[in-house]
């Protein structure tokens, strides 16, 4: 067991909890961010992607020893005062099935679109390509990702 | 045209209303067992059960709508579209309605169950039924209280009308109208003037979903939940010997450990603690039955298909004489693996037992079944099982299943703490109900350019084909036609996996429609066209499909998709399939990229009657197409010794966006009644892709997944 600090959606946190926790199980059972799903723990889903200062990754496959004094944003977070671009683009396109890959799929796509605000298809296929979405939703998530682009220019 | 099995009721029976004490009405309804006498919906909202009545609607002093249904969302929509269908006839204003999902008191609600694309089939006419009663209520609430007659007055949008113009909200006169008699005649409105049926509804639960708020099962906690993960034999046929649970009490955060039959649970204070406390038992597993492998299965299911064995599940003709004047004969035998179902959300259940009541909490297609089973386990009565359903991170089959529900409950009533059981990614993938793996033998006889005979005869693991699936296309439309089926019964677990049978079913027929066409050189559109028109609708009660639905949604595929005229470079693969009620047609556009198929696009055409919700509609669709490509092309599950090869997704290939094609749907349009979709737009994808590969490579793909054929295809080329 350890303490660490982090700053989680704007907010700071402190949890104690064993060094190689996953920084999924600390969002999801410590502090009750459960936007983040669990899909494979290995890194193979992206069910579990949030932003590190940013930028995605895989919350499953990162120790939460490795993140002290870090900042972490989660689905609950995306949105500021209003929704992010992403959000409103999934919205409009009514993309989701089941649901549940959705979060994570919204966390690439935002933190792709930051990088490359311009993409084409094979961009946006390349980029989405590591989140799994089992009800393969893939067409609408393809066409949410062009919407929230446009939405963001 | 077929009668769509509708369901008559008088309303009196079915719809009983209260006044409720907070202000405004709840209507209770019950469309598949009659209301008994006495029974009164509650006057408080907070006491809704479903016992009596499957669903209810609030219509509250402002006028406001809210439907509680209890139906289990999976990710077909149902939660937006059964809805939408009560506030058609209701005539209210889509933006004024809200959805809540019910939890379960009980074993009474039948047809509590997501699976089968069959919820809206069986709802059509009873939610409008309900809707239009609903209104008529109100509407009588009003004329009395203008002292007109009611058939006077309209109502439209939430307001009712009186001949001069006056006018009153539905919220003004709900008071009134839960002390009136509840009307028996009411009129259902013409498709023409739908406003909400048939135009775009966003799913219910977008906001929540978009910003990840808790809606799932694995998002469920309690106070002082114990995280539990459940060590099971890692292969099929293996019992618990000994075990040593020093190393997993020693994991900070481990609570308990406790053996349950064959199996052992790690309860800790989060998951990480319970997955790690798991990683550390040291077991002894014994084996005393067959531990099975993939090798064994082939040559099992071989063995049926060479034998005598077999029960005949439909005869028309002879097929023995058919064969025998034969010119040609075509044989061939398609092969499918196991596949486990993946749910993108691993199967979980709350359970917390205590003396005075069992409460459950998770996602669960079959929640009355299951809530029976428990009180069977624990020795309950069913009285104190309370269920709540979550939404479901996916079904596909295996949330049929309550295993998972009932191992939650057996620990928790061991242990006597609440408990929530999560499986890993590892144990969902291997503690599977899987789709069996299965082999169809085809032949057909030919004579003067025409197929004279069909056999086709299925080995599988476990069971077969079920119900009217033998009645299937090409049945009524070719004389001589037998289906023969046998299985081997295994100790490995199998079950329903989107579209039972017919998933797999789909493609080897399909395929072999292809292949037959070239052997009549025929276009393989025009040969199921011609076969189609040798079936007389309403002739034979057993065929469930319509030759003249299955005819258009065919033609509208092969005109959508410029069936035969595609660019240099583009190879294109049709296969039509009838399946849940629900026509539908695909042409599968594929190019190479070197020498592998790309599949571009895929054209649907679907008649499931009226399209209640089009955008939701042509997300399953597009999801069923996808998925059938996908496991068509990638699907592989395997035994080794009675042990799962593949355990999670680094190994196991599902599709991804890369490979996906574009999908383009299109519905038959027509007055008929609605139809699930679910499911059957899944079965012909996998033929359609099939005959696309064979155009463009000379491929024949005889067994699942395409891309082990193709792998091999290619390493003999360049041998
Ligand atoms: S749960 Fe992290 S990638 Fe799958
Ligand atoms: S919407 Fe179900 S897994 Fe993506």
């Amino acid at each position: 067991m350890a303490s660490y600090n982090l700053k989680v959606n704007g907010k700071s946190v402190n949890i104690n909890v064993d060094d190689d926790t996953p920084l999924l199980w600390v969002l999801r059972d410590e502090l009750n961010l459960v936007g983040t799903k669990y899909g494979c723990g290995i890194g193979q889903c992206g069910a579990c992607t949030v932003h590190l200062d940013g930028v995605a990754i895989r919350s499953c496959s990162v120790p939460i020893s490795s993140l002290e004094g870090s900042n972490i944003t989660t689905i609950e977070g995306l949105a500021s005062d209003k929704l992010h671009p992403v959000q409103d683009a999934w919205k409009e396109l009514d993309v989701p099935q089941c649901g549940y890959c959705q979060a994570g799929q919204m966390m690439t796509a935002s933190s792709f679109l930051k990088q490359n605000p311009n993409p084409n298809n094979d961009d946006i296929r390349n980029a989405m390509n590591g989140n799994l979405c089992r009800c393969a939703s893939y067409n609408r998530i393809e066409k949410a990702v062009a919407l929230a682009a446009k939405k963001m220019s | 045209m077929k009668n769509q099995n509708k369901i008559t009721f008088s309303r009196r029976n079915f719809i009983r209303t209260s006044a409720l004490a907070s202000g405004g009405i709840l209507i209770g309804f019950n469309f598949f067992t009659s209301c008994k006498e006495a029974t009164a919906p509650p006057v408080d909202i907070a006491q809704l059960n479903f016992n009596d009545f499957n669903a209810f609607i609030k219509i509250a002093d402002n006028g406001y709508v809210t439907i509680f249904s209890p139906n289990p969302e999976i990710g077909q929509g149902v939660k937006t579209s059964m809805p939408m269908i009560i506030a058609e006839e209701l005539d209210v204003p889509w933006e004024h309605v809200s959805v809540e999902q019910g939890a379960l008191d009980t074993n009474n609600f039948t047809r509590q169950v997501a699976g089968g694309s069959q919820s809206i089939r069986f709802g059509w006419d009873a939610l409008r039924e309900t809707g239009a009663t609903a209104k008529q209520m109100l509407v009588n609430a009003a004329a009395a209280k203008w002292g007109i007659d009611a058939s006077s007055c309209s109502a439209s949008n939430g307001v009712i009308t009186s001949p001069t113009g006056e006018t009153l909200g539905y919220g003004d006169v709900v008071n009134d109208a839960a002390q009136l008699e509840i009307p028996e005649n009411v009129s259902l409105k013409d498709k023409k003037d739908y406003k909400i049926i048939g135009k775009d509804a966003t799913n219910v639960d977008i906001d929540k979903i978009i910003s990840g708020a808790p809606l799932f099962g694995l998002d469920y906690t309690a106070n002082d939940m114990a995280y539990v993960s459940v060590c099971r034999p890692p292969a099929f046929g293996q019992k618990i010997g000994s075990y040593d649970d020093t190393k997993t009490k020693a994991v900070n955060g481990v609570l308990d450990v406790v053996k349950f039959g064959d199996k052992i649970a790690v309860l800790a204070s989060n998951t990480w603690a319970a997955m790690k406390g798991k990683k550390a038992l040291d077991v002894q597993w014994t084996t005393d039955e067959t531990l099975e492998s993939t090798s064994d299965h082939d040559t099992k299911l071989n063995a049926i298909l060479n034998g005598k064995d077999l029960d005949v599940r439909r005869e028309d003709g002879n097929v023995k004489k058919a064969f025998a004047e034969a010119d040609k004969i075509l044989e061939r035998t398609y092969e499918s693996p196991f596949l486990p179902h993946n749910c993108m959300e691993p199967m979980n259940f709350y359970a917390n037992v205590s003396n005075d009541k069992v409460h459950l909490v998770g996602p669960i297609q079959t929640p009355a079944g299951t809530a029976r089973r428990i009180a069977n386990l624990i020795s309950r009565e069913e009285k104190d099982i309370h269920l709540e359903m979550t939404r479901m991170g996916g079904g596909f089959g295996r949330r049929l299943y309550g295993d998972f529900a009932l191992e939650a409950a057996e620990i928790s009533n061991l242990t006597k703490k609440p408990v929530k059981v999560i499986f890993s990614r590892e144990d969902d993938m291997a503690a599977g109900i899987y789709r069996p793996a299965i082999k169809y033998r085809i032949s057909a006889s030919l004579k003067d350019g025409k197929v004279t005979g069909y056999h086709l005869k299925e080995a599988a693991i476990n069971s077969n084909m079920y119900g009217l699936i033998p009645h299937f296309f090409p049945a009524g439309a070719i004389e001589n036609y037998k289906v023969e089926t046998g299985n081997y019964r295994s100790n490995i677990t199998t079950g329903a996996w989107r579209a039972p049978y017919t998933n797999f079913l789909a493609y080897a027929e399909q395929s072999f429609f292809d292949e037959l066409a070239e052997l009549l050189e025929t276009d393989p559109v025009q040969l199921r066209l011609d076969l189609l028109k040798n079936v007389k609708d309403g002739e034979d009660p057993n065929i469930q499909y319509s030759a003249k639905r299955m005819t258009d949604t065919i033609k509208l595929a092969a005109e959508k998709s410029n069936w035969g005229k595609t660019r240099e470079g583009v190879y294109q693969g049709f296969a039509a399939y009838y399946s849940h009620n629900t026509h539908v047609a695909e042409v599968v556009d594929i190019s190479l990229k070197n020498g592998y198929p790309s599949v571009e696009k895929v054209t649907v055409a679907v008649d499931c009657g009226i399209v209640v919700n089009p955008t939701g509609a042509k997300n399953q669709v597009e999801g069923g197409v996808i998925d059938g490509i996908g496991h068509a092309m990638y699907g592989d599950f395997s035994f080794e010794n009675g042990k799962p090869q593949d355990v999670n997704f680094n190994t196991y290939r599902l599709i991804r966006m890369k490979e996906t094609p574009i999908v383009h749907t299109y519905f038959v349009e027509n007055n008929l009644s609605p139809t699930g979709l679910g499911e059957p737009g899944l079965p012909p994808a996998g033929g359609a892709l099939a005959n696309a590969i064979k155009a463009a490579t000379g491929q024949l793909l005889l067994k699942q997944p395409f891309i082990s054929v193709l792998r091999k295809h290619e390493a003999n080329l360049k041998a």
